[in-house]
């Protein structure tokens, strides 16, 4: 009895870690036929022709980032430093309760709040509306894991430098932050990368976009819809691109997701 | 610990305003200041979001009331909405999900956290904490090309064979499915089971484990009487984040559920979400009343995540705290 349980739940283990190296197997195999050199360069093909590319995708989701980086890091670092540094019983408690409860939010419904608070003033889907949206998204995931980077830092060297007579500030400024650096841009890091894969807070945000978004106030292409447009498409040859699109997403998300788990945070433990 | 308790000013006031003063110049009180509004503006976003949701379904809440969760019709063009098919839809796929996920993901956490060498768990932990990481977007392009054919071709119609006799089981099978949407769910959730249960059935005690071994019970029988039960509610926990995510997911069941606006009790009959009806229709919604039943729709998602996710932290804080271990 105790036996056969106890090797079932290993199946189970077994079981989903296959699900992830088939899923990974299935769309490099099927994505990696697709790609080619024009998927990079070139604007979509019109509709009913076979060809083209991403480009304007591409650039679309990096755009967005940076808008949605101007705004998550500030807030999320910054607050972050608050909760773990600064941070009273009562209102600490309330500030990380509500970044957890923010976290859980759909993206879905993020979105409906860029459109209520942006697209429906400016009349337009842009690319602002939507890097709010993923803004707004990024806020709690860096947050919450400054906040356990910067806790994890030593006490003993906080007491050091304020034994040396530093003020606090001065204390979090040229001690607790530089010894956290890594942790943080490890939090940074893996907020983008959960972010750059989202596509329902983009749907009436950002839109989408055939051409080049010039600007911020228009709306743009991105990766993650152009994927959802391409596969949902009855053209075969949007299908392929779909799958090319899939494995530059995943490609870049898991990347970023390796780096700072295993190269930026070697040697602290990663809090999720 | 993070903040350095410092000795109350004892001294009388003439003296604590000099420090206060003092405090100012060297930028104390202003960097502490400053790190508040930061942190405030959490506070601020999450009362704004809902508070947009609220003003924004105003004209919908007014015009059907309750009967806006139970009426069955979705017509934009006579602008009668019932939420209905929806609700009934989101609940369906998210309990199927569970009902799959939960017995593998418990089953992979056991392994992880009770059997498997400190290394191996851990390499595995960083694989399926890499399946969170992927995005729902390509789960949704997954479930269309590999789980619509599975189903309309393999799963479906022996579903049909066996089962057959139960309504849950009838009707054509076209592949789109609540069961197709509750099997890619199931696939999206499970990390988040296995990585929290994992957490919490690891701060459990050691000498819980040793006293059910000491009294000669075996391996499994500590593991599934003692040391489960010890970690249930953060358990439970880690199942209502699941469950979270699931009814708020929108892509990848968007993409494999069909969106037919219908209540069907057969579980190979295509249907619809909230989540999904709001992806699809809210760019094109014309007309006041329209967009502010989609927007009701949203607010619903938000109080009902919004309750999930609010009860499964303080169960996860609840026992993470309670098996004084750093998890």
């Amino acid at each position: 009895m105790s036996v056969v349980m106890l090797s079932l739940t290993g199946l189970c283990a077994l079981l989903i870690i296959s699900i992830l190296f088939f899923i990974l197997g299935y769309l490099v195999w099927n994505g990696g036929k697709s790609l080619s050199w024009d998927f990079f360069t070139r604007l979509p093909a019109p509709v009913g022709e076979a060809g083209g590319g991403m480009a304007n995708a591409i650039v679309g989701t990096l755009k967005l980032l940076l808008i949605a980086s101007l705004m998550g890091i500030p807030i999320g670092v910054i607050g972050g430093i608050y909760l773990s540094e600064y941070g009273g019983r009562v209102f600490g408690f309330i500030v990380r309760y509500t970044t957890d409860l923010l976290n859980g939010v759909p993206s879905i419904v993020v979105g409906i709040f860029a459109y209520s608070l942006i697209v429906l003033h400016t009349k337009h889907f842009s690319t602002l509306a939507g890097g709010f949206a993923l803004g707004v998204m990024m806020i709690p995931i860096t947050l919450r894991s400054t906040e356990d980077f910067l806790l994890a830092v030593p006490r003993t060297l906080r007491e050091g430098a304020m034994a040396l007579g530093a003020s606090k500030w001065k204390t979090i400024t040229s001690v607790v932050i530089p010894a956290a650096y890594r942790g943080i841009l490890t939090a940074v890091l893996l907020a983008l990368a959960r972010v750059s894969g989202e596509t329902a807070p983009l749907l009436f945000t950002a839109f989408s976009n055939r051409y080049w978004s010039p600007g911020w106030n228009q709306p743009t292409a991105s990766l993650p819809v152009m994927i959802y447009t391409y596969a949902i498409a009855p053209y075969e040859d949007w299908h392929r691109q779909a799958w090319a699109a899939g494995v530059v997403l995943l490609g870049l998300v898991l990347a970023a997701n390796i780096i700072a788990r295993t190269v930026l945070s070697r040697g602290i433990a990663v809090p999720r | 610990m993070a903040t350095i308790p410092i000795a109350p000013d004892s001294a009388g006031p003439a003296l604590a305003s000099r420090s206060l003063a003092r405090r100012l110049v060297s930028g104390d009180q202003v960097a502490h200041l400053f790190t508040l509004i930061f942190a405030a503006s959490v506070i601020l976003i999450t009362s704004l979001l809902f508070y947009e949701l609220w003003i924004n379904s105003a004209l919908s809440r007014a015009k059907f009331g309750w009967a806006f969760f139970y009426t069955q019709n979705w017509d934009p063009i006579f602008e009668q909405f019932g939420a209905r098919p929806f609700i009934y839809g989101t609940l369906v796929t998210s309990a199927l999900a569970l009902l799959i996920a939960v017995p593998f993901g418990l089953g992979a956490a056991i392994f992880l956290a009770e059997l498997a060498p400190a290394k191996i768990s851990d390499a595995l932990t960083f694989v399926i904490e890499l399946l969170a990481a992927v995005p729902s977007v390509i789960y949704g392009l997954l479930g269309i090309f590999l789980v619509v054919p599975f189903v309309r071709e393999i799963l479906g119609p022996a579903l049909k064979k066996t089962f057959g006799f139960t309504p849950l089981f009838t009707g054509p099978v076209y592949g789109v499915s609540y069961l197709t949407a509750g099997l890619v769910l199931a696939i999206m959730v499970a990390p988040y089971i296995i990585s929290v249960s994992r957490e919490v059935l690891m701060a459990v005690p050691n000498d819980q484990r040793e006293a059910a071994l000491s009294l000669g019970s075996t391996r499994w029988e500590a593991t599934w009487k003692v040391v489960v039960p010890y970690a249930r509610t953060g358990i439970l926990g880690s199942i209502f984040l699941a469950l979270a995510r699931a009814l708020g997911e929108t892509m990848a069941v968007t993409m494999v559920i069909g969106n037919v606006p219908k209540v069907d009790l057969s579980l190979l009959a295509p249907g619809y979400t909230i989540a999904a009806v709001i992806a699809n229709e809210f760019s094109e919604a014309a007309g006041n009343l329209y967009f502010s039943a989609l927007v009701e729709l949203g607010l619903v998602l938000f109080l009902l995540t919004f309750i999930l996710n609010g009860l499964a932290r303080l169960l996860i804080y609840a026992t993470t705290q309670r098996g004084a271990a750093n998890p």
